[in-house]
Formats: structure tokens, C-alpha cells, sequence
């Protein structure tokens, strides 16, 4: 009689355990959202449960099942596969990882099914999302992705000669006499400032010149002060903005506030601090075919494409765009990170969001492109 | 009998003050001995406090007391102070000697050509202990472009500085400034660097990979080229989007390969310098 009771619990334990990872209330059916870390199911019944099972497999980086489970329609081979979710060449999706998702149907039929899923990623210069539209396919009672055919860049071996000016800084030593070896810091000027109110908080904005004709590096701070002089809040561009200023470049900061309203704000304050810093002027970076267009989700997004035309690979691409007003305005700055490294003298697609607040203002805009490449500084 | 008191104590008091005293210098020169003299007799303490320096000694009252070179380098104001039964003080003043070394500023390191009053160089005398010079001494400024003399002016120290100003010359580069005084001298440089582009003009063709637009050779105002390295921007704007590239200087022009199939407007800017425009038709 002792033993009855911890038999029953153990057997309803195990009961309830098998319901919830076999029975029928766990995906069949889903309509909607699927989200998170999906638990592996045994046989993809369902659309849903068979994108689970890849993108579970993907997390847990088990490429084998991932890759034998996908459809035999599906295109390219394992490397091909592994690299597309790995990254390779030291680009910010080989840093990245697969923290969750949430999938979406688009449409499905008896045979097959569109899912749209948004991939949430950590990386080293914070979360990412990334939305990307799987194809699923019935291959007999068990749903399948049909993966589609990847085009992974590749450079042909060739010799790319590189004559750039390059800067470098031999700085003075102690015992020298005094005022005999200084060197001013490079010039730089702030060319443009807006503070707008955004749904996050306030927002500070403009573009920076290097006046000078030396390399500068270049960081904006602005602190915001209200009615009675104090200062309410300070803080510095950080990423949003390209840091390395060659002679005459130009390039968009933004300075973000978080749970600020410009309401409170009598004046802002702004200082940009300029230091003399070895540099070059390779690699090139061209921006191609840049456009404001709507996504797939409707939303507004400058797209392009990256163009190295230099010889040096460059690892994470981080492309900044300033976006004017029919009046020269500066309105919005945004940014964004280049998932895959920009290879020699080959291009790479990006796109950066515009919000739907000021997508019908947008009259122009400037592209600049910040890199950063191993091994560099 | 209090009041007699009172008088004799006085008396005995001022007895023993004037039995001792000192006197010093009214002035004396960096590193240079000094003497002071003391009256009185019996044994005193002695303290000389000055700019990094204090000293203790035990001293015969009536003798000199005798400050050597080394307790004097420190240009500025001293104190004596004599103590026996009371203490009395005296102060004097040490001069800077005569100068040493020129300590030459000029500012800016950089500067565009054509600047008015953009150049400054400031000179500071000192002695050899390092002190400032403050006795008025003419200083020579000397401006030069290579071996060339461009201008050359004096000025005396003034609370033992002097300065000048001067308007960055017409052409790019090195500018010395030479600064004199008696047989010492001190030579820096400037480097006079072009202003910003101006008639920035450019010419391009349409090529199998797109479309190669180049500058003429960049140069400003003066017709100074703009160095090498300057980041010039060149944007295609077609009917379907823009392509842009910021492509440095080299060899004193800049040049870019740019995507546009279409009809296209290329524009150049540099810095906030723009440049003409260029209509290019569509690829046939």
C-alpha cells in the first residue's frame, strides 16, 4: 500500500511528459504564431512543427538532423547549409547566435505552406532581427523545408594592387623640448543638429565634417539641460556613427535619450571631440543602388548594395544613413549591421529601416559606411 | 608701583629687541651668493624660506650670515628670519638671471593657406634654473618659406613674454618660424596645407562595369592641390535609385566606378565644396 501512491505519481508524471511532447494539442493546428524555442517533435505533422524542428535543430547547431531533415527538392549542399546559418570570413552572423523565433504562416495548402519567421539574434553589437520566408513541403505525413539554393560569395585568387594613402602617427617622446613636437588635433566641425521626440525617448541628430586634412576619430556628446540650467541627461553617439573621419568626410551621428520628452528640454549641449589617429584610406566602399522602398512587412527601408572595391576583406559592415527633409533638414539617422563580410571586390545587399512616422518627409538621404575588419584597428 | 613695572618691563623688552637684527639684500640674482648681515650677540637660529627652498641653521648674532648659490636659483620672493629670546624678519627678492633658454609656441600646426591671423608663436626667455625672464628683452621673429625670408619682426618681452601673429601665406607648405634672443634661437614649422576644393569639376564614361567618373585635379581657391587622401563624394542619381562612393584623392585626382544602367546625373562634393553635375545617357 506504501508503494501505491508513488507508482501512481510517477505514472501520470510520464503520462502527462509523453501527452506534451506527442499529443495532438502542441502544434497541430497552430494558426498564428508559433514563438520561442520550439521543443523537438518526432514526426512534423504540421508546417509548423516541421519549421520548429529545423530552426530547433539550428539552435542547437545539430546540423545533421537539421540538414537530413530538409526536403529532397531542397537545394545546395551541407556546407553550404551550415555556412549560411554559421557565417564565415569573421562577419557578425559567425559571432551571432539563434536566441528564438516566432513564425508566422503566410499561406498553406494540402502539399505545401509559406512561413514567414522572425529570427532573433544576439550578436556582439546587440540583439538583431531578421525576418526571412521559409517553403514547406509535404513529402508523405512529415513537412519539410525546402531549402532554397544559396549564393555564397567567392573570390577568384588574384593580386589586387593597393595604393592607398595610408596616415601614420610617430607622437614625441618626454624629453623633448616642450612645444617643439605638438601636433593640433584634427579639426572637425558639426554641420547640421536636430533633436526630435521619438517613441523611445529624444533623439539628437545631425552630420560631422573633418575639415582638416589629417584622419581624425571622432565622437559626439550632447547633454540634455533644463529650465533651470542642470543637466538632465548626457550621452555620446556610440555605434551610430562612423567614428574614422578621412579629409572631408561627412558622416550622420545619432544621440538617443531613452524615456526623455524634448518637453522638459530647454537646451542641449553639444561637444564633438576629435583625436589625431593613424588611418587609411582603403578599403573603398561603394553604395549601389540605394532606394527607399517598402519590405515585405510594409514597412519603409533604404535598401542597397555594399560595393568593396578594395582588396581587403571587410568582416562587419555597419552601413549609417542620414535622411533630409525637402528642406535639407536632417530628420532621422538610422543604422545597421551587414550580417556577411564584404569580400574583395564583391558586393553585399543592406537595408536600413525608416519610421513609418517619417517615411512620407523622406526627400533624400546619405549613406556612409563604417567597417570593421580583424586584425585592423 | 604696577605703572613702574609696566615701564621697566618695556624698557628690558626694547633692550633686547634692538640687540638683535638683520638685513638683507634688497635684491639679488638666481644662483648668484648673497649675504646677511646680523647685529647683536649670543647665539641665534636662522630660517631662509623661499620658492622650494627652506633652510634651518644655527648662527653667532653680529656675524654674516652667508646664502649660498644654490639656496638662490628659485626666482621670487624670500624670508629671513633671525630667532633668539624673539624673531625678526626681512625679505628679498631674487631675480631670474640672465636667459638660457627660448621656449618657442606656435600654434596652429596646421593651418589652411590664406588664413588672416591664423598663425601665433609665442616665446618665454627663461635662465638656466628654469626661471621666467621677466626683464624686457627684444625677441626677433622670423618667418621663412624654404630658404626664402618672408617677414621678420621683433618684439620685447612683455612680463617675459612675447608674441606675434601672422596670416598664413598664399601657397601650401612648410612655413618656418624662427625665434631669437641675443645668441639663442628656436625653430618650429607650420604646415600650410590647401583650403578647400574649389571648382571642383568632374568628367566620367560609361565602361562595361558601370560608369568611370573622375575629377580634374583637385585643388583650392589658390590653386593649391588638395592633398592626397581628401574624400571626394561622387553620387549617380538615376530613375531607379543612387549609388554613391566616397573615393579618396590620389595623385591629386579622385575617381570612382559607379552602377547605373539608366539615364544618370552624377554630382561631386567634398567636405561641404560641391562640384558640377554630369548627365550621362543610358546604357544602349
Amino acid at each position: 500500500m506504501k508503494f501505491t501512491l508513488p507508482i501512481i505519481l510517477v505514472a501520470v508524471t510520464a503520462g502527462l511528459m509523453t501527452l506534451a511532447l506527442f499529443g495532438p494539442g502542441h502544434a497541430s493546428g497552430t494558426v498564428g504564431i508559433a514563438a520561442g524555442s520550439a521543443v523537438f517533435s518526432a514526426k512534423a505533422s504540421t508546417p509548423e512543427q516541421g519549421l520548429n524542428n529545423l530552426l530547433s535543430d539550428v539552435q542547437r547547431r545539430n546540423w545533421d538532423r537539421a540538414f537530413s531533415a530538409l526536403s529532397t527538392t531542397s537545394a545546395g549542399n551541407k556546407q553550404s547549409f551550415i555556412q549560411d546559418w554559421t557565417g564565415s570570413d569573421g562577419s557578425l552572423r559567425s559571432f551571432s547566435s539563434l536566441e528564438g523565433f516566432q513564425a508566422r504562416p503566410l499561406h498553406a495548402t494540402n502539399d505545401d505552406a509559406q512561413m514567414r519567421v522572425r529570427l532573433h539574434w544576439t550578436t556582439p553589437v546587440g540583439p538583431i532581427e531578421d525576418v526571412r520566408d521559409f517553403h514547406l513541403i509535404r513529402e508523405g505525413d512529415t513537412w519539410k523545408v525546402a531549402w532554397p539554393k544559396m549564393q555564397i560569395s567567392s573570390v577568384p585568387a588574384q593580386v589586387i594592387p593597393v595604393t592607398y594613402l595610408r596616415w601614420d602617427l610617430v607622437s614625441g617622446n618626454a624629453s623633448d623640448e616642450w612645444g617643439s613636437k605638438n601636433v593640433d588635433a584634427p579639426h572637425v566641425r558639426i554641420i547640421s543638429m536636430n533633436a526630435v521626440d521619438s517613441a523611445e525617448g529624444a533623439v539628437v541628430m545631425g552630420e560631422v565634417v573633418n575639415e582638416d586634412t589629417i584622419p581624425a576619430f571622432v565622437n559626439v556628446n550632447a547633454a540634455l539641460v533644463d529650465g533651470s540650467g542642470a543637466a538632465i541627461d548626457d550621452e555620446s553617439s556610440f555605434d551610430k556613427i562612423d567614428h574614422v573621419l578621412l579629409p572631408k568626410q561627412v558622416t550622420p551621428y545619432r544621440i538617443d535619450f531613452p524615456n526623455i520628452n524634448l518637453k522638459n528640454v530647454k537646451n542641449v549641449r553639444m561637444d564633438v571631440k576629435a583625436t589625431l589617429v593613424p588611418a587609411s584610406a582603403d578599403p573603398v566602399i561603394g553604395v549601389m543602388n540605394q532606394k527607399v522602398v517598402s519590405d515585405v512587412q510594409g514597412k519603409s527601408i533604404l535598401q542597397g548594395d555594399l560595393m568593396n572595391e578594395s582588396g581587403q576583406t571587410v568582416n562587419i559592415p555597419h552601413v549609417i544613413a542620414s535622411f533630409y527633409d525637402n528642406n535639407g533638414k536632417v530628420i532621422w539617422v538610422s543604422d545597421g549591421y551587414v550580417n556577411h563580410a564584404l569580400l574583395p571586390q564583391s558586393g553585399e545587399p543592406f537595408a536600413v529601416e525608416i519610421p513609418r512616422s517619417l517615411a512620407n518627409k523622406v526627400q533624400s538621404f546619405h549613406v556612409v559606411v563604417n567597417q570593421y575588419s580583424l586584425g585592423r584597428s | 608701583m604696577r605703572r613702574l613695572l609696566t615701564i621697566c618691563a618695556a624698557a628690558c623688552l626694547g633692550a633686547v629687541c634692538a640687540a638683535q637684527d638683520l638685513h638683507g639684500p634688497t635684491s639679488s640674482t638666481a644662483g648668484e651668493e648673497a649675504a646677511i648681515s646680523t647685529t647683536g650677540s649670543g647665539k641665534a637660529t636662522f630660517y631662509l624660506l623661499g620658492p622650494g627652498v627652506s633652510r634651518k641653521s644655527d648662527i653667532s648674532l653680529g656675524s654674516e650670515v652667508h646664502l649660498q648659490a644654490q639656496d638662490l636659483q628659485n626666482a621670487g620672493e624670500y624670508f629671513a628670519v633671525l630667532c633668539s629670546d624673539t624673531c625678526r624678519s626681512s625679505s628679498f627678492y631674487v631675480t631670474a638671471a640672465k636667459p638660457a633658454s627660448l621656449t618657442f609656441l606656435v600654434h596652429p600646426s596646421r593651418v589652411p593657406v590664406g588664413q588672416g591671423d591664423a598663425v601665433s608663436g609665442v616665446a618665454f626667455p627663461f635662465d638656466q634654473f628654469r626661471n621666467l625672464v621677466l626683464t624686457p628683452a627684444t625677441v626677433n621673429f622670423q618667418l621663412m618659406a624654404g630658404t626664402a625670408s618672408l617677414s621678420s619682426r621683433s618684439a620685447q618681452t612683455r612680463d617675459g613674454i612675447a608674441w606675434f601673429r601672422t596670416a598664413s601665406q598664399k601657397s601650401a607648405g612648410t612655413l618656418q618660424v624662427d625665434a631669437s634672443l641675443g645668441d639663442l634661437s628656436a625653430r618650429r614649422a607650420v604646415q600650410q596645407v590647401a583650403s578647400d576644393p574649389c571648382n571642383l569639376r568632374i568628367k566620367g564614361e560609361r565602361t562595361k562595369a558601370g560608369i568611370l567618373v573622375q575629377t580634374e585635379p583637385v585643388r583650392d581657391c589658390a590653386g593649391n592641390p588638395v592633398p592626397d587622401g581628401t574624400i571626394v563624394t561622387f553620387t549617380a542619381t538615376e530613375a531607379n535609385g543612387r549609388s554613391t562612393v566616397d573615393a579618396p584623392i590620389k595623385q591629386g585626382v579622385a575617381r570612382a566606378q559607379l552602377e547605373a544602367p539608366g539615364a544618370t546625373v552624377i554630382s561631386v562634393a567634398s567636405g561641404v565644396a560641391m562640384g558640377n553635375e554630369l548627365r550621362i545617357g543610358a546604357q544602349p
